[in-house]
């Protein structure tokens, strides 16, 4: 009898593992299913309009041919001017939190805001931005977005500074120190050299994310149709050209909104994993 | 002697006492500004932070003058007559993220569970790899492949489907009414669970691999099949962290712009219907701000993104506090 219901009970767990297996055998195929089925239609859509023109020439009124060029460089100058601006700050505030404050209170409190401001909505920033820069010079800038992106790049590379110091063994540190070297250098010639490839791993990581940012370029660098260098006037990147074109009722805009989604997403895959391989890289030696 | 190497110095140079007092000043003068600046770069995190609460804060005050704490709860959004009210977009948001999360934190739960616990070793780097690839995906591509793809086949098979079939079910047939316009509420929050899936999913499985292999060895050894395991040691264990992960993904989602942007159909009201249009605080500021023409509609939606960040303020705050919780235990 005993023997009966402990039978019973077996059955029943294993009934019970059985379904909970299936289930979450169910939900990683779905789910990866979902992501490689939009994936799938990204490059057959996209790859349809790519073309040597996509990259020479600018975007077209509708009913026109034209390319990308433009929104490109617009893309290329924003981001490498919020690389430009974000990151220096990122790796000194990392460092403070690392290296002098390690521990400080700030450091905890930084560390906390620091990663509220990871996940902030980047609505929220663009608004932001548009309050302290566009309002205030009376119209939009590629400057501008270049500050919104900042502010996105910022947490990125305080954290991975933060956290690749720290990797850093003490006795290192403490070697050079006995030898006569001051924090400042002993932070630049041994930290930095020891975390760098980490460090560039979270840039690179960064430039990813801001890669397809789209809310907070639309009102800080606006849009433009035509090419320009011009910091100080709206210029045209590749997500807000996706957004204005994908929503358009032409078919050859709508066409170069696949194109210009699927150069981005080869962008910051391809980033996502030199990243990767850069940070095996490091673990191997 | 490595401030020679440093100063670049001839060895000879330094046994002059002048010389060498210079050189270490120089190293104390150094170390005072370099620390300095990095201190503050670390405050200038801070500033920021602080300077984006009071930026939004003043840039809304028009609207707080004009409205008042009406403003929340008022349904009304005319531009014409200037009279604005946040509660369309604010039930929005909400909705669309609850879809998303009831969606997506089971789907994530049981890719992280399969991952872990399931999944033959060979695989689960390069899948566990590949998630964490996804979780990178910039949202745009998800609005044009939801706006292209997914509403049209949306509009002519599942919504037609759900409007027939609850027509009588008493609660449902408010939920599924209306004609299918493909865009709507539902929709959005259909996207939104699709967009977070790889970004809880690659952070639970993380907080699940800091569950310490012995615990799951011993269980296993006393005979615990793979879901008691999961269900009485792993997930135990690590709920904090796995509550942080959702909050997170919810953080994402209350925020997320451009996945929802694309299908949400811009209505400023609320219908019993999750399948009529609706829309959401990102998706209003993005739709209307740059064409905003007046102090007040600008400043409305202004209050509009304080009020967005606010609400996932509160919302990562908790998640980090969950998160590091977990991180805690660890030993980190």
């Amino acid at each position: 009898m005993a023997l009966a219901v402990a039978d019973a009970r077996y059955r029943r767990r294993r009934w019970r593992n059985w379904i909970a297996t299936a289930l979450a055998a169910a939900a990683a195929s779905i789910g990866l299913t979902w992501l490689v089925l939009i994936l799938l239609v990204l490059v057959v859509k996209g790859m349809g309009g790519l073309s040597l023109a996509v990259f020479t020439e600018m975007t077209p009124p509708p009913g026109y041919d034209g390319g990308l060029l433009n929104p490109i460089v617009g893309s290329l100058v924003l981001t490498s001017l919020a690389v430009l601006l974000g990151t220096p700050l990122g790796i000194l505030a990392g460092t403070y939190m690392a290296e002098y404050g390690r521990y400080a209170k700030l450091t905890v409190v930084v560390r906390f805001i620091n990663d509220i401001l990871l996940s902030a909505p980047s609505i929220v920033i663009g608004l932001f931005v548009y309050e302290i820069m566009v309002a205030q010079m009376g119209h939009f800038s590629a400057l501008a977005g270049a500050v919104a992106l900042a502010m996105i790049v910022l947490p990125v590379v305080v954290r991975a500074t933060e956290d690749m110091l720290l990797l850093v063994p003490d006795t290192l540190r403490e070697a050079s120190s006995a030898l006569g070297l001051p924090r400042w250098l002993v932070i630049r010639h041994v930290a930095y050299r020891a975390a760098k490839a980490g460090i560039i791993t979270g840039i690179l990581l960064a430039i990813a994310r801001i890669t397809g940012e789209t809310a907070p370029l639309m009102f800080t660098a606006l849009n433009n149709q035509f090419f320009s260098w011009n910091l100080n006037a709206p210029i045209a990147s590749l997500p807000v050209v996706i957004f204005q074109f994908a929503l358009s009722p032409y078919e050859d805009w709508q066409q170069l909104a696949w194109t210009g989604a699927l150069l981005i997403t080869f962008a910051v895959l391809g980033l996502s994993i030199l990243a990767r391989v850069l940070s095996a890289k490091k673990v191997s030696t | 002697m490595i401030d020679v190497a440093v100063a670049g110095t001839d060895i000879a140079f330094v046994d002059d006492p002048e010389r060498r007092a210079r050189i270490l000043r120089r190293f104390r003068l150094g170390d005072g500004i370099f620390r300095s600046i990095t201190l503050i770069a670390a405050c200038a995190v801070l500033v920021l932070l602080t300077g984006v609460i009071v930026t939004l804060v003043y840039g809304s005050l028009p609207a707080w003058r004009a409205y008042g704490w009406e403003f929340i709860v008022s349904l009304r959004w005319n531009p014409v007559t200037e009279n604005f009210g946040a509660l369309p977009a604010i039930y929005g948001t909400l909705l669309t993220s609850f879809i998303a999360m009831l969606i997506g934190v089971p789907i994530s739960l049981g890719i992280a569970f399969f991952l872990t616990e399931i999944c033959p070793n060979r695989l689960r780097r390069s899948i566990g790899i590949a998630v964490e690839l996804l979780a990178g995906i910039p949202s745009i591509i998800y609005g044009i492949w939801g706006l292209f793809v997914f509403a049209p086949w949306f509009q002519a098979h599942l919504q037609p489907f759900l409007i027939d079939n609850f027509a009588n079910v008493p609660v449902l047939n408010q939920l599924f009414a209306g004609p299918p316009y493909g865009v709507g509420l539902l929709t959005a929050g259909l996207i939104l669970s699709i967009m977070v899936l790889p970004f809880i999913t690659s952070i639970t499985r993380e907080v699940f691999e800091t569950v310490p292999p012995v615990l799951k060895e011993a269980a296993y050894g006393i005979g615990c099949t793979r879901w008691e395991v999961m269900r009485r040691v792993v997930l135990p264990y690590s709920r904090v962290g796995v509550i942080g992960a959702i909050m997170l993904g919810l953080g994402r989602a209350l925020g997320e712009t451009m996945a929802v942007t694309f299908v949400i159909g811009n209505a400023h009201r609320i219908v019993p219907s999750i399948l009529a249009p609706g829309t959401t605080i990102s998706a209003t500021i993005a739709n209307e701000f740059t064409e905003a023409v007046g102090e007040l509609y600008t400043a409305s939606m202004v209050a509009l993104g304080l009020i967005l960040f606010f609400i996932t303020f509160v919302v990562l705050v908790i998640a980090r506090l969950m998160l590091m919780r977990i991180a805690q235990k660890e030993g980190k």
